[in-house]
Parts: C-alpha cells; sequence; structure tokens
C-alpha cells in the first residue's frame, strides 16, 4: 500500500457520496469545457471555411428579418464587388427533429461560384439549375438517410408553408457536392425559384447575401458603402466577414461570453460548497481514525496533506472527466453551427490546460480548511471523543 | 537503565474554566523488557499517563524521558517521528481503519520509512503471522471477530519493532478466551520478542500477566506490587 493507495481507499469509505460529488464536479467541468469552446470560439479569428474576402449582407436589426432581393441588383453595382449570391433559412425537418440539417435556398450557379471549396459535377449542376424542384446535397448525407440521387426527398416546413397550405415540401435530388471544410458540409441545398414561386409569404425576399470583393484589404470599405446604400431605407443592412457574421448571430442570443462565465461562477460556487460539504463531513467521521494516524507517528502536516490530497484528487477525477467529455462533445456541436455561420467548434488544449488548473485551485480551495483542521487534530482529545 | 523515566509529572486540564488536576507528582521507572499493568478505578489518571508516556499528550510539570529521549524538549515532528519508532499502541477498541484489509492496516505504520512496497508488505505479512493472522490478510476489519481485529491492531503495533507497547485496555471489549489470547500474546511479545509493555487495566486477571503491577488512584502512584 502506498499514500495514494490510503488516498484512494478513504475516497471510497462512502461510495455513493464520493460518486455524487464526483458526479457534480463532473458535470460542472464539462460545463466549463463547453461554454469555454464557445467562448474560444467567439475570440477567434477567422475559422475554418471562412473566407477573407467574402463579405455576408444581412438586415441590420435581427437576421430573422428578410431582405429585398432588388437589393442584389444594387449591391452587385457597389465598387469593389466582384459577385453576389444569397441564401434563406428554410428550417424544417426531414422525418422528425432529430435528424435536422441546415436547408438553404440558393440561386444554384451563383451559389456555387461564389463557394469553390464546394464542388459539384458540372452535370449536375446544370440539372440543379434546370430542375425547379432540384435539390443537392452532400455526399455524406446520401448514406446518412439511404437516399439516391433521382429520389424525391419531402421536407416538413416549420417556416414557410406553401401558398396552398400545404406544409410539405417535395425535392427532387439531382445531385451532390462535395466539400473539405467540415463545417460547412451539411446543407441542404434546393432552388430559390422553387421556393419564391411556392412560398406563402414574404415573396421577394431572401436571408442574406454573400458577397465576393476584389480586395479583401478594402472589406471595411466596401461594407460600409453597401450598408450606408441601405441606411435610410425600409430594410437597412450590416454587412460584415463571413466570420463575423457567424458569431454576430450567435450574439443576438446574447453576449455569451458574460452568459457563460456568470452560468461557470454560479456552478462552480454550488460545486464549492457541495464538495466543502461533502469533504468536511468525511473529516467530522474520520477525527479518530486521523488521531490513529497520529499516533502512529503520522506527523500534523502529512494528515492534513492526506486530507487535501483527498480533496484534490476527488476535482481533478472530476474536472478530467468533465473536460475529457466535454472535448468528445464539442466537435458533435459543431454540426449545429452551419445554422449560425461558418465557424467550427474546436476544443483547445488550452481549455483542458484551464480547466485542469481550476480543478486544482477547486480542489485546495475545498480542502484547504479540512486539512488544516485535521493537521491541528489533537490526538488525545480526539481518542477521548472517540 | 530505565527505558521509562517519569520525574514528578503532574497533568491538568482546565474544564468548565476550573484547572482539574488528573496525575499530581508522578514518580515511575519501567525497565526495558518489562511488562508493567496500570490499575486503578476510573478517572484515577492511567489513560492520561499511558498517554504522556507514549507521546501523545504532554505534561503540564515534571520530567518525562522515554527511551533516552526528554518528550518535552521535542518538537511536533520530531516527537511524531519518535513515536513512530519507539512505540506501538494497542487500544481498547482496536482502532483500525476500516477502509483497510488486515495487511494494508498492518503495513500503515511501514508508509513512514523508506522500505520498499515489496518489503513493507513483506514486514507487514511477518507481523500477521506472530499474532496468527495471515490467513486473514485480505479481511477488512468489519469482516474480522473482536479477538482477531485486536490481533490485527497488535501486529500493527509491532510492524516497525518498537521497543515499548503501549496498551490501554487491550482486552476491555473482549470475552475471557479471546481476552487471554491477547495477553498470552502481550506475554510472549514481552518475553520473546524483548519489548516493554505498559498496560492499562481493570481486569486482575489481565494485570496478572504483568511482572509488576501499579495502582494508580486520584492523579498518584499509591501502590505497587509484583505480580
Amino acid at each position: 500500500m502506498s499514500n495514494f493507495g490510503l488516498l484512494m481507499a478513504n475516497l471510497h469509505r462512502h461510495p455513493v457520496r464520493t460518486y455524487l460529488t464526483l458526479l457534480s464536479v463532473l458535470v460542472a467541468f464539462l460545463l466549463f469545457g463547453l461554454l469555454r469552446t464557445l467562448a474560444v470560439w467567439f475570440g477567434s479569428g477567422p475559422a475554418e471555411g471562412a473566407s477573407v474576402d467574402r463579405l455576408v449582407v444581412a438586415a441590420k436589426y435581427s437576421i430573422v428579418d428578410m431582405l429585398p432581393i432588388s437589393q442584389m441588383n444594387v449591391i452587385q453595382g457597389v465598387d469593389g464587388v466582384e459577385a453576389v449570391t444569397h441564401q434563406s433559412w428554410f428550417g424544417g425537418n426531414y422525418q422528425d427533429a432529430r435528424s435536422f440539417f441546415p436547408k438553404f435556398p440558393v440561386a444554384p450557379r451563383s451559389y456555387f461560384e461564389m463557394f469553390p471549396e464546394f464542388t459539384i459535377d458540372p452535370a449536375e449542376l446544370e440539372a440543379f439549375e434546370r430542375t425547379r424542384t432540384g435539390a443537392v446535397v452532400p455526399e455524406g448525407m446520401l448514406t446518412e438517410f439511404g437516399w439516391s440521387v433521382g429520389d424525391k426527398v419531402p421536407i416538413e416546413a416549420d417556416i414557410w408553408p406553401m401558398a396552398d397550405g400545404n406544409r410539405i415540401w417535395e425535392f427532387d435530388l439531382v445531385g451532390t457536392y462535395t466539400t473539405d471544410v467540415e463545417a460547412q458540409g451539411g446543407v441542404f441545398l434546393f432552388h430559390y425559384d422553387f421556393f419564391e414561386e411556392a412560398r406563402s409569404f414574404a415573396k421577394g425576399t431572401v436571408g442574406w447575401y454573400t458577397v465576393r470583393i476584389e480586395d479583401p484589404d478594402r472589406a471595411p470599405e466596401v461594407a460600409n458603402a453597401i450598408d450606408s446604400l441601405f441606411e435610410n431605407s425600409m430594410n437597412p443592412t450590416k454587412t460584415a466577414t463571413e466570420d463575423e457574421f457567424g458569431k454576430s448571430f450567435a450574439a443576438q442570443i446574447g453576449d455569451l461570453g458574460l452568459m457563460a462565465t456568470g452560468i461557470l461562477s454560479a456552478v462552480f460556487f454550488t460545486v464549492l460548497l457541495l464538495t466543502a460539504n461533502t469533504m468536511t463531513q468525511a473529516l467530522r467521521e474520520r477525527i479518530p481514525e486521523l488521531a490513529v494516524l497520529k499516533t502512529l507517528g503520522f506527523g500534523n502536516p502529512r494528515v492534513g496533506w492526506l486530507v487535501l490530497g483527498e480533496s484534490v484528487l476527488l476535482c481533478v477525477a472530476g474536472g478530467v472527466m468533465g473536460i475529457g467529455l466535454a472535448a468528445l462533445l464539442a466537435p458533435a456541436a459543431t454540426a449545429f453551427l452551419p445554422q449560425f455561420g461558418p465557424s467550427a467548434l474546436a476544443f483547445t488544449w488550452q481549455t483542458a490546460a484551464t480547466g485542469v488548473g481550476v480543478a486544482v485551485v477547486l480542489g485546495v480551495v475545498v480542502g484547504t480548511v479540512p486539512a488544516m483542521s485535521a493537521g491541528r487534530l489533537s490526538i488525545a482529545e480526539a481518542l477521548r471523543r472517540s | 537503565m530505565s527505558i521509562i523515566e517519569l520525574n514528578d509529572v503532574h497533568k491538568s486540564f482546565v474544564k468548565a474554566r476550573e484547572a482539574v488536576e488528573v496525575l499530581m507528582g508522578i514518580d515511575l521507572r519501567v525497565e526495558a523488557g518489562d511488562f508493567v499493568a496500570l490499575m486503578g478505578p476510573s478517572g484515577s489518571g492511567k489513560t492520561t499517563l499511558l498517554n504522556i508516556i507514549g507521546g501523545l499528550d504532554g505534561a503540564t510539570a515534571g520530567e518525562v524521558v522515554v527511551a533516552e529521549r526528554n518528550l518535552d524538549q521535542l518538537s511536533n515532528r520530531d516527537l511524531a517521528r519518535w513515536r513512530a519508532a519507539t512505540i506501538g499502541f494497542i487500544f481498547q477498541f482496536y482502532n483500525l481503519l476500516p477502509v483497510l484489509n488486515a495487511q494494508r492496516n498492518v503495513e500503515l505504520p511501514l508508509l513512514l520509512t523508506k522500505l520498499s512496497a515489496k518489503q513493507r508488505r513483506r514486514n507487514a505479512q511477518t507481523a500477521l503471522s506472530i499474532v496468527g493472522l495471515d490467513d486473514r490478510a485480505g479481511h477488512k476489519p468489519g469482516e474480522l471477530s473482536g479477538g482477531q481485529q485486536q490481533r490485527v491492531a497488535i501486529a500493527r503495533a509491532i510492524v516497525a519493532d518498537p521497543p515499548i507497547l503501549v496498551c490501554d485496555e487491550p482486552t476491555g471489549d473482549l470475552d475471557r478466551e479471546n481476552a487471554e489470547q491477547i495477553l498470552d500474546l502481550l506475554q510472549i511479545l514481552n518475553r520473546d520478542h524483548g519489548k516493554t509493555v505498559m498496560m492499562v487495566t481493570h481486569d486482575p486477571k489481565a494485570a496478572d500477566h504483568a511482572k509488576r503491577i501499579l495502582h494508580l488512584d486520584k492523579g498518584k502512584l499509591v501502590r505497587e506490587m509484583a505480580a
């Protein structure tokens, strides 16, 4: 047996209590890992797939507001603009909400010209252009849902019912596309003309424009020029780089960084109280045993370290498991990001290291008072009480 | 030469803001290899005296020299080291750690030594075989009888080979048969292994196993007789 063995044995004294405490620490650090990952995403530079020569033009006050398609030609005429395309958020469900994937009505040719990172067979692009009910999907989506080119895919609308009241939109799969950019790989693209013709309201509008500019260095200037054109119109715009757009979309939920800090503070304070209570209770139960250790020759500091070690071990074990789980879950959460923008959530080693550091600090804070009490324990007094 | 030497030892506690004198001028000499039974009524100061000899508590006044060390002059750290090397403690209620099996309980004092894990394990097995419990090494205290637990406690007390065993009512929680086995074991440790044994007991039959019997009453040694 070693000192570590003694620590482990003590932690297993009340397994249910230990595992429940461990679980609470784990959940706290899982939240920490995921929220820190989100905060890192907010503070990061252009993410994977975000192009520096592309701008996104959206409604100034809310991404939910649509923009008139007539703005497209105006934007096209701005000095420094090379090409323009548009996209809209369709929502909707295939089979059920659990099999969610983003669906965008687009102008086929200008869309694929705007995003060269999406590769489509020219013949399939032509078929997509030609077929008003046509849709193209990433190759992986065929496998995932068991589709084949030529299939009809029904999508139940939640935002956009058809003009005749029907909520089931039926698309013809006419091709597939590929991309190396993981975060952008899951979008169901269908023909804007069909969307425009069949929807029941908001005709003549699009969700947002994507603009390719001639010179990335002129991005702020071009963005200002576009926004100033519509400043006093019914549909003012806000133009940003692709990366900023993705982040500002998510930021509409609120100041996520501040929210994350608030949530984490509350969670860690609760965990601190919970773990401190566990350790204090554990110490109280073991006063005679600690006195026995001292009679055997364990010095005051050593007994204190043993108690502190238990606290740190418990917090670090929970912390590492929580952080590890967050590292596993963060990439999965990326699948939900394309609706917000182009960036991918990436769990960093910095987040992991910070998490482990916080776990150690938590363990030390929780264990210091019990450790000092254990160290100061009078042997004769403790044995008398037992 | 005396292995335990107490000169005019006093001990007082403050209870309800009043000083209560528990030991009043104890003078005691115990030779190495002796087996001393300390008897007396409850509250006479037996356990306090034993705690002072074992370095668990300090005297209020007087001189305590055990195994050639003046305990009043030792720092807490040195006192802990001294206890680990010099004293083996045996308590009435065994005081084993319930989360550890017998083998690991016995190994505990060896964590303070520089012995390798293998050597620690081997020494603990030897100690358990001396007390006749090598076949119960993997059992936790809750799986052992009272007598077996006390024998594990004795194995833990002797595993680091201390010269002195301090026993506080070691048979107080045992039936007669188990008590006799424990007392026989203490006699063997005293006679064959040269351990000096200081034992507090209420039981005259237990005291009969000692070489000397001291009577303590109201904090004073009132009588001494050979067993």
